[in-house]
């Protein structure tokens, strides 16, 4: 353990969001930007997504996920962005401070502020109570293309996807880019989860789909040699396959947060932030994905950009710690409700729209009530696969400072 | 039968399975000065009973008085926490509590305290419902009253065998994996072994074979005294901190056939929930099960109820060799120098090193040239406890490939290349914890199945021509 280590701006996680928060920041004119980045290179996910279409909100042209991370790397770098791979956070300390890992050991950093952006990972099959035997070759989406696209390798030639969300049908996509072909498409629910189901169907031809699939059932002892479920007939369907993709149930990435002094979010499962994009300790902002699951690359893009604007003003003359209310969602319908904290100042430059998802398909009215008043009403239609986004509460008419709770009224 | 070359030895002692009952063994008679050979019907040791358990190391308080169970388990119990320094074997002196959640467990108490006493566990004491939920304030206020016992640790089950077995080869034990012992034949004291992998002799056999310990019995000697009764037990582990809501092993009161759903710290920083006993006919098929899960979370989150905020890291099973008797089934054939070590159904792990000396006692009738081994090689554990320095804390480790339990590609290389090297991802797993922690491998995968490259099978992926 040597001397302390210093910054102005440490970013844990150099993905999309990491990546263009430290861009926008330099933009804005802040110094000594550095991104800690724990995989062998920056760019996260996109990494290994080796397909279409990535970037054209942001760089204005369709790139595979490669590529896309790769011009992120380019244009965070000729921002002056300091980019450190092969560092692991080890520990969140209060007041920005860091504990790092490298193969050379560990050390501190010390920054005036950091954001945390880690991002989010796919449910294991142990995560979802599946039934069976534990052969090798069950893998997540990111596991596979991380093979495919990152080192060539091949887990397995005809595999079954669990799962029908977006990517679900890029695993069809990395299947086929790396010589192995989907055996079947399993949903577990009534319908296709993906949203605009016509496009990724496309992907689809060939591969038998089944939806309302129960009683799943991994068979195999070294590897896996079948997969079997009830079909919505209430029929027993075998199908012999020699691996499993699990696929999508995003979650963030928040094993820091557990183990840090923050405050974590039950409805997310991502720190707990207020107005600002700020977690429990103001030092700390958070961007991307790790604010609950899951965006695409192009939202989280964008989330950075006002990131950055809030940072680089906190930079320059410090919000600190405001008074604030909390709100969370009283509805076992409504997943979450982000931020989970409402600034009672003027909140001047803070985020004007909460986002929150359904975890069952709901039309209704949203509710926010505070102190026995309603301080925002709004009707939705909505779909676990959909963001629902409404203008923040109002908190000008409440008397006292009460928590806010929000439903829907169906 | 006089062929003595090197590339047809006669062993001493022939032990075979390496689950953590034969690792002990092969240690014990190794020290003791045998020229040992240990026949693995798996690709890697810990492949049967020994790869699924709750990782406690007991006091052996509940078991019965006078039971060969319960000697063995105090001898293993005593011998672990003598060796388990010099062979850097991790501790974390949790204790436990015996827990009673309604009248009828709570009447039940002082017959257990009264029984652990019996069994020389003295600092067994009686503990008001008050001063438990003071001192395990995320337990369910439900709670009756209970006993501890402050002398049960957790341990690592699979560095404690690994271990073992590997301190044995490094004092010259012979560990033969994919040799699977088919028959065999004594005679003029020695035992001739038809072994999938090659003919072994040796002059004394001690059959360790765990889940197939009747089968070998028949298999060598015509028949077997019991039969084995598979009881596969499921367990959810919790996220690691979740691990902050028990500080103790939390029991719950006993019934005849099973020690029930205990909530455990584990060595690896996590908190786990199980097992369930099911009888079954299968001795390799250990499935999960989704109901048996659910139902182990909610038995788990009715103890301690904060968990139901915590996520879930694995899930595993396990099978128990049990059989249609209570006790361990240790028995020796004199005349054809055999001992078979069987029915070592659920205390295998605390009571392994005392096994072995039970069975070390019984003077087998085989002299070993030389007498015990005077400066034993002692090598080091593999170290992979959450509380204790792990390799990624020390410069030159060449990098993180497992992000969620910090497994570093040093550690890797080294497991790849060393003594007793895992040729299969559930080996590889076992040494060092890789893909192991919440994200079960999303993060690491790609990178292993590089790293790995050439050293599994099957490999975690075949190269995309």
């Amino acid at each position: 353990m040597s001397d302390v280590l210093n910054c102005n701006v440490a970013i844990v996680g150099g993905g999309t969001a990491g990546l263009a928060l430290a861009t926008a920041l330099r933009a804005q004119g802040v110094a000594d930007v550095v991104v800690l980045e724990r995989d062998v290179e920056a760019g996260g996910v996109p990494r290994h997504c080796g397909h279409y279409p990535f970037g054209i909100r942001e760089l204005g042209r369709a790139f595979k996920g490669p590529d896309y991370a790769r011009a992120l790397v380019r244009n965070a770098k000729a921002a002056g962005v300091e980019i450190r791979s092969g560092v692991t956070v080890t520990a969140l300390h209060p007041n920005a401070r860091l504990g790092l890992n490298t193969a050379e050991g560990n050390v501190e950093l010390q920054a005036n502020r950091v954001a945390l952006c880690t991002g989010v990972r796919e449910s294991s099959r142990a995560q979802r109570f599946l039934s069976g035997t534990r052969p090798q070759g069950v893998l997540t989406t990111g596991a596979l293309q991380a093979m495919v696209y990152l080192n060539g390798k091949r887990p397995f030639k005809r595999p079954v996807i669990l799962g029908s969300e977006l990517v679900s049908f890029s695993a069809i996509m990395t299947c086929r880019h790396g010589g192995m072909r989907a055996a079947a498409m399993i949903e577990e629910g009534p319908r296709v989860t993906v949203r605009n189901f016509m496009r990724p169907y496309a992907a689809l031809k060939g591969v038998p789909l089944f939806t309302g699939a129960r009683d799943l059932r991994i068979h195999g002892h070294r590897e896996v040699e079948a997969i079997s479920f009830t079909n919505r007939r209430g029929v027993t369907e075998m199908i012999e396959t020699d691996g499993v993709i699990i696929s999508g149930q995003f979650r963030p990435e928040a094993a820091l947060l557990h183990a840090s002094h923050l405050d974590v979010d039950a409805g997310t499962g991502g720190p707990v932030i207020d107005q600002y994009g700020r977690a429990t300790d103001p030092s700390y902002f958070v961007t991307g994905n790790l604010l609950r699951p899951v965006e695409t690359s192009g939202w989280c893009w964008r989330e950075a950009g006002e990131t950055a604007r809030r940072m680089a003003r906190d930079l320059s003359d410090p919000i600190g710690r405001v008074p604030f209310v909390c709100q969370r969602s009283v509805d076992p319908a409504l997943r979450f409700v982000l931020p989970q904290r409402i600034a009672l100042t003027d909140a001047a430059g803070a985020m004007t729209q909460m986002q929150m998802r359904v975890s069952e398909p709901v039309s209704g009215h949203l509710v926010a009530m505070a102190a026995g008043n309603t301080v925002m009403s709004q009707f939705i239609d909505s779909r676990p696969e959909r963001r629902i986004l409404t203008p923040m509460v109002s908190l000008s008419r409440l008397g006292q400072a009460q928590d806010v709770e929000v439903k829907i009224l169906r | 039968m006089s062929k003595s070359l090197d590339h047809d030895p006669i062993f001493d002692v022939a032990i075979i399975g390496a689950g953590v009952v034969g690792c002990a063994m092969a240690r014990r008679f190794t020290l003791d000065g045998a020229k040992v050979v240990v026949l693995e019907k798996a690709a890697e040791v810990l492949d049967g009973a020994s790869k699924a358990n709750s990782a406690i190391l007991h006091t052996g308080f509940d078991a019965p008085p006078g039971s060969v169970e319960q000697s063995c388990v105090a001898a293993g119990y005593a011998e672990y926490l003598d060796i388990r320094d010099g062979l850097g074997l991790p501790v974390l002196k949790t204790g436990a509590m015996v827990l009673a959640w309604n009248d009828e467990q709570l009447a039940s108490l002082p017959a257990l305290v009264e029984k652990a006493h019996q069994n020389g566990v003295l600092d067994v004491e009686l503990r008001s419902r008050e001063a438990l939920l003071e001192a395990e304030p995320a337990l369910s206020p439900n709670l009756k009253g209970g006993f501890v016992v402050p002398g049960e640790y957790v341990i690592d089950p699979w560095a404690t065998a690994h271990a073992y077995i590997l301190q044995a080869i490094a004092n010259g034990a012979v560990l033969r994996r994919n040799a699977e012992v088919l028959g065999g034949v004594f005679e003029d004291g020695i035992w001739d072994l038809e072994v999938t992998s090659g003919a072994v002799r040796a002059k004394q056999v001690i059959n360790c074979a765990g889940l197939y310990g009747d089968v070998t019995d028949a298999r060598l000697l015509g028949q077997a005294g019991f039969t084995i009764k598979p009881r596969k037990g499921q367990f959810v582990v919790f996220d690691k901190p979740a691990s902050e809501l028990a500080g103790a092993v939390l029991l719950p009161v006993p019934t005849k056939t099973t020690k029930g759903v205990v909530i455990f710290r584990t060595i690896f920083g996590n908190l786990a929930v199980g097992p369930t006993a099911e009888e079954q006919e299968s001795r390799t098929e250990a499935t999960t099960e989704t109901a048996s899960l659910h139902d182990l979370r909610a038995k788990g989150i009715e103890m301690l109820p904060a968990l139901a905020q915590f996520e879930v890291t694995t899930v595993y099973a396990g099978l128990r060799p049990a059989t249609e008797h209570q006790d361990y089934q240790i028995s020796q054939d004199v005349a054809r120098n055999y001992v078979s070590v069987s029915g070592i159904r659920s205390t295998g792990l605390s009571a392994a090193l005392g096994i072995a000396r039970h069975v070390a006692a019984m003077n087998v009738g085989v002299a070993f040239d030389g007498g015990p081994i005077k400066n034993p090689i002692i090598p080091s554990a593999d170290r992979l406890s959450n509380y204790h320095g792990r390799d990624w804390e020390d410069a030159g480790h060449g990098g993180i490939i497992c992000h969620c339990e910090l497994v570093t590609k040093r550690e890797i290389l080294a497991a790849l290349n060393g003594p007793m090297a895992p040729t299969t991802l559930q080996g590889l797993k076992r040494r060092t914890r890789v893909t192991m922690g919440r994200c079960q491998g999303f993060y690491c995968t790609g990178a292993l199945s590089s790293l790995t490259q050439g050293y599994l099978d099957p490999p975690i992926g075949e190269d995309d021509e």
